[in-house]
């Protein structure tokens, strides 16, 4: 089959899985959940390009995901409207204006998010050790703390009327581009550069892979995807407020990489899915919530403490992975 | 002598603070040659290794590897140039299959960019393939194909060696540096090591520069031997020469040897 066969193929049955899904699911709860899972997952899933893959340690994913998710808001709800009424006006559907405004939207907040992401790449991954968990640390409370005191974006107010144009088709989008982009790595020797820096970072400098090319790269592209995530965020609640992006944001990503598997891609799917709807099955206990997840958690890191895959993976064959060479 | 680059190491020396752990070092290594680089532990032998591979960057005098200047340059850029090592402990991926371990060293060969390997082009793909054959010919020259999808950490010390002799080799190098190859093998292993390096020199019409305690090794396959003491060059010729020099058996070798 031809790549644009295929890619053709993925684009029409998300498209019926969109029309579907609400259909099967009415309940508007379970279907809010459902798509919190399909973003932590891109959130969970970029981060382990980081952490799992090139074993480098950034805990600022919640500050990379602020950028995008007020960048694409601030597009859609402030640069957007008169073009896409117009378009609208010029007889197109609105599904499609929507739909393109979102996705102009979310790659202009995911290239903001690797933008910031070389800039805090550059400078703390020349070194090795601990510099880029200290850095990513400071960074993602700069970024929540420069939004908390701009009024235009609604500072401590928060920021509402945010265009509800997220739907199935573009979470699942994402889903399937940030594991594709995974899984095809893990084929590709760049991939397998990014698996020997966290083996053993010098041996790897020695036998010719560009360690710190390849830490800056794969930080960028796991700040891009944060970017989507957090910008597929602000256009499904339709409201922002800078205490969504806290530390503790960060550590829930991490929680799930570190559950599902440093390293380990489908993993990384499952822990995301599982820490998603740990806190809402949990939700009839009221106050002891927080405490059961917490205590759930450590039980699953003593029983498995290289989390539920390791750095194995499922084996299922995505759209655009290519065989294993025999 | 076979055409080829050659090192040449033009009066180096290294300080750590106020201490000098290589002084005013000069060593050529010339193209198919194998030259051994003995001494006590402590001379300053890995430290040698480390300045040539650019862990470390002299505190004066050149290395120059093929008429270029390698004085700080990236470790990276100078296994790029042609100058491949193993490590005194082996430096495995572990956690990778031994087939992984030489692909990744094998990485030079690619063409295609990162965002490639991201969509999984055919570009991509080719490279894959290029890099597969390369990885599986060189196990199969080092008699390791069958364990080939096994974890690097779960081989017998002695095949540990050979994969990262495998791996160093990966990298296309005209000099290889090997560093204390034989540690930890048994006499028959060590037998074999002996006449690998020699094959593998000759085949892949490589200079070798050695690090080795195992004095029959040293002995034997070397053309010509440095030896190190407190980072000083304290005697260099043929194996026969260094064998009666007055100053290395008092360094070194012992009464018993000579």
């Amino acid at each position: 089959m031809g790549r644009a066969l295929k890619t053709a193929l993925l684009l029409g049955v998300l498209v019926l899985v969109n029309w579907l899904l609400p259909t099967l699911i009415p309940n508007s709860y379970y279907f809010r959940v459902i798509m919190l899972c399909g973003i932590n997952i891109i959130l969970a899933v970029s981060l382990n390009l980081v952490n799992g893959f090139t074993g480098q340690f950034s805990i600022g994913h919640a500050g990379f995901m602020a950028i995008g998710a007020y960048c694409s808001a601030v597009l859609t709800m402030r640069a957007f409207p008169g073009v896409i009424a117009s378009l609208t006006q010029a007889g197109l559907p609105e599904v499609i204006t929507h739909g393109a405004a979102l996705f102009v939207a979310t790659i202009l907040g995911g290239s903001l998010a690797a933008l910031a992401g070389l800039a805090v790449g550059l400078p703390s991954l020349r070194l090795r050790g601990d510099y880029l968990a200290i850095v990513t640390l400071g960074f993602g409370e700069i970024i929540r703390v420069v939004i908390l005191n701009v009024d235009a974006i609604g500072g401590a107010r928060g920021l509402s009327g945010v265009p509800g144009y997220t739907n199935v088709f573009w979470v699942l989008l994402g889903v399937v581009a940030v594991v594709s982009v995974s899984y095809n790595l893990l084929h590709s020797t760049h991939g397998r550069a990014m698996l020997a820096i966290r083996e053993d970072e010098v041996a790897a400098e020695a036998l010719g892979v560009p360690t710190t090319r390849y830490k800056v790269t794969a930080f960028v592209v796991s700040a891009f995807f944060a970017g989507v995530a957090g910008a597929l965020y602000a256009h499904f609640d339709s409201y922002l407020n800078p205490s969504s992006f806290t530390f503790l944001r960060s550590i829930e990503i991490i929680a799930m990489i570190v559950l599902g598997g440093m390293g380990s891609v489908s993993g990384a799917i499952l822990a995301a899915i599982a820490l998603t709807l740990l806190p809402e099955v949990l939700r009839p206990v009221k106050e002891y919530r927080m405490v059961i997840y917490a205590a759930l958690l450590i039980v699953l890191m003593i029983t498995r403490p290289s989390g539920i895959m390791g750095t194995r993976e499922l084996s299922i064959k995505w759209p655009w992975s290519r065989k294993e060479p025999a | 002598m076979n055409a080829g680059p050659s090192l040449s190491l033009d009066h180096v020396s290294i300080t750590f603070g106020g201490l000098k752990a290589v002084s005013d070092l000069c060593l050529d290594v010339h193209p198919g040659e194998l030259v051994g680089l003995i001494g006590p532990n402590g001379a300053g032998k890995t430290t040698v290794f480390n300045l040539i591979t650019g862990v470390y960057v002299p505190t004066s005098g050149t290395i120059r590897f093929a008429d270029k200047v390698l004085n700080g340059r990236k470790p990276h850029e100078i296994c790029q140039a042609g100058i491949a090592r193993t490590f005194q402990n082996t430096r495995l991926f572990a956690g990778l299959s031994c087939l992984d371990n030489v692909k990744i060293a094998a990485h030079q060969l690619a063409t295609s960019s990162y965002w490639d390997g991201m969509w999984a082009t055919p570009k991509s793909a080719a490279d894959e393939r290029t890099i597969d054959s390369r990885a599986r010919g060189l196990l199969e020259t080092l008699s390791l194909s069958d364990v080939a999808e096994a974890r690097a950490a779960d081989l017998p010390y002695g095949r540990q060696r050979r994969l990262e002799i495998a791996r160093a080799l990966a990298t296309d190098p005209q000099l290889l540096l090997l560093d204390e190859p034989a540690a930890g093998m048994n006499p028959q292993e060590t037998e074999a090591l002996m006449h690998l390096i020699e094959e593998v020199r000759k085949t892949y019409n490589l200079a070798v520069l050695l690090i080795e305690h195992d004095m029959k090794v040293v002995m034997t396959i070397c053309h010509r031997i440095a030896v190190l003491d407190y980072g000083v060059k304290i005697c260099e010729g043929d194996p026969l020469a260094v064998r009666s020099d007055p100053a290395t058996i008092r360094a070194y070798l012992g009464e018993d040897v000579a």
